[in-house]
């Protein structure tokens, strides 16, 4: 198994790691069983663009290269565009991953769905096309 | 940052012993003898495959006819479990391993059990210790053979293997074990263990890959693995990878020659290891037994980090090492043993291991005290499991299963 180039930079130097105060949405994917966890920070403005995005990731090499391009995909984009990033957009940007590690581009669109889908719930707003995360990460039991 | 050059992965494999390559170089040019015939170029290579299963066998306190060479640690496990079952078939379809055996063991019991065997595998403590009571409670009349590895390949623990044998014998059942990671590292004596069957791989102790040894107790009837021809007395056909077997039988005499010094000189830079990464990385834990252990072996789980990315960082920085997460193995589960010592899933995915070898020195454990702390501060920096820990908001890490 080989990681690209883009991989391993975005792995050794990963944008956007950290958190954001008082993020307008937050979302955690994954479970430490399989072992990879996302979180996603989005700070949305007034316009509905996204202004920053930040994460934290715990998970193989490709695990943080996805949410690092991920969150670098996503900023500056509307709430309709970042619908649109999917693990394709992701695995594409990257020149690809490895097979066994294409679940973890799906996490990294799941993380952004899930912290709109957080932003979507704290402004009591509907978002158009998006579904509430299918599992809520928070511990580790099965 | 500084590169380095750090091999630590020695139970993965080691580098030939320029010794056991000159023994070899002659019989992959000129000495291209087969050893079944009957003219001098046979005789030669012939006496050499003997001089070889001679070195073998006085390495581990058998007798050069109980010595069968094989292509390698599996071909040896195979041929072990599969031959001992089905010579038994008739009177005794039941087999007893443990939950932390190598592939080659496991996945051998696995087909045997499609094929109408039973087959109890043995659970661990938290050290990964076999208990010979267990092994005890666990024969029945129909029992055929026991198959406990002698140490084990990821967390270095050395099992009762000799304690095991004194009830195999009590019951008249055969016992089998997987050696490949003890040989040349730890004392070995067949008769001490109470072995019938005993597996070696010459890789691992600085000889070639692709060939290895069981050794058959005189007497034991084990079902033929390779049909063919009449080599290794009529018990394993294909004609002898000589050089291969040349090679092993030299870097076994140099590993026994050199065994005491070297036991004594590589456990003490593992104990340098452990007590290095455990004064300097919080939420560490040894995974292995701290005592019974491989001189050569350090395992540690380290909390809130997943294994593969810590490989990724030490293979840039010119250190390789291997790991218990699912992800550099390309399966979805974690290491199999980890999760039988009943580690949980998060701890066992933060696995790492480290395996010294005779190359290693004092400097090469110094280095990688120096690069290891940053790397785990690094990856934990960027983990939400250890943001959870620090905000006491999440659960992850306390509430898994055992
Ligand atoms: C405990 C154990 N058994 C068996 C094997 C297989 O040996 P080989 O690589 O020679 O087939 C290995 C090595 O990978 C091992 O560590």
């Amino acid at each position: 198994m080989e990681y690209s180039e883009k991989v391993m930079d975005h792995f050794m130097n990963p944008r956007n790691v950290g958190e954001i105060e008082g993020a307008s949405g937050i979302g955690t994917v994954g479970n430490a069983k399989c072992g990879d966890i996302m979180r996603v920070f989005l700070q949305i403005g007034e316009d509905g663009v996204i202004q920053d995005a930040k994460f934290k990731t715990f998970g193989c090499g490709a695990a943080v290269a996805t949410s690092s391009m991920a969150t670098e995909l996503v900023k500056g984009k509307s709430i309709q565009e970042a619908l649109e990033i999917t693990n394709k957009t992701v695995m594409e940007a990257l020149d690809g991953l490895p097979p066994v590690k294409i679940h973890c581009s799906c996490l990294a669109e799941e993380a952004l769905h899930a912290a709109l889908w957080d932003y979507a719930q704290k402004n009591s707003i509907t978002i158009e096309g998006l579904t509430p995360p299918k599992e809520v990460h928070h511990d580790g039991n099965e | 940052m500084q590169k380095h050059n750090l091999y630590l992965d020695n139970a993965a494999t080691t580098p030939l012993h320029p010794d056991a390559l000159a023994a070899m170089m002659p019989f992959l040019t000129e000495r291209y003898g087969n050893p079944s015939g009957i003219y001098d170029y046979a005789r030669e290579t012939k006496k050499s495959v003997d001089e070889a299963r001679r070195q073998i066998a006085a390495g581990i306190n058998a007798k050069p006819e109980e010595i069968f060479f094989t292509c390698g640690g599996t071909e040896a496990d195979n041929w072990a479990i599969k031959g001992a079952a089905e010579a038994r078939w008739d009177k005794a379809r039941h087999i007893i391993t443990s939950a932390i055996e190598h592939h080659a063991v496991l996945h051998t019991c696995q087909y045997l059990e499609k094929r109408g065997y039973s087959v109890t595998y043995l659970p661990v403590d938290e050290n990964g210790t076999v208990s010979p009571e267990s092994v005890e409670k666990a024969i029945r009349p129909d029992t055929a053979l026991v198959s406990v590895m002698l140490a084990n390949n990821e967390v270095g623990t050395v099992e009762p293997v000799s304690a095991i044998g004194e009830i195999t014998r009590k019951h008249g059942v055969l016992l089998h074990t997987d050696a490949v990671q003890a040989a040349g590292h730890i004392p070995i004596d067949v008769e001490a263990l109470n072995a019938d069957l005993l597996t070696v791989s010459a890789h691992k102790f600085y000889g070639p890959k692709g060939v290895g040894a069981l050794y058959i107790k005189k007497g034991v009837r084990i079902a033929q693995f390779m049909h063919g021809g009449a080599q290794e007395n009529n018990r394993r056909a294909g004609t002898e990878n000589v050089a291969g077997i040349v090679g092993m039988g030299k870097a076994f005499s140099i590993a026994a020659q050199e065994l005491p010094g070297e036991y004594a000189r590589v456990s003490a830079l593992r104990d340098r290891l452990i007590s290095g990464i455990e004064a300097t990385i919080p939420h560490a834990k040894l995974n292995g037994h701290r005592h019974d252990r491989l001189p050569g072996n350090v395992n540690f789980s380290f909390a809130f980090i997943e294994g593969e990315s810590l490989l990724l960082l030490l293979d840039m920085q010119g250190c390789r090492a291997s790991s218990g997460s699912a992800c550099s193995s390309g399966s979805l589960d974690p290491s199999h043993v980890l999760m039988a010592m009943g580690i949980p899933h998060e701890k066992a995915h933060g696995s790492i291991r480290f395996t010294l070898g005779r190359h290693n020195t004092g400097a090469d454990v110094d280095a990688l005290l120096e690069i290891l702390p940053p790397m785990i501060a690094r990856l934990r920096e960027m983990s939400p499991l250890y943001e959870d820990f620090i905000t006491g908001k999440g659960q992850v890490w306390n509430t898994a299963k055992k």
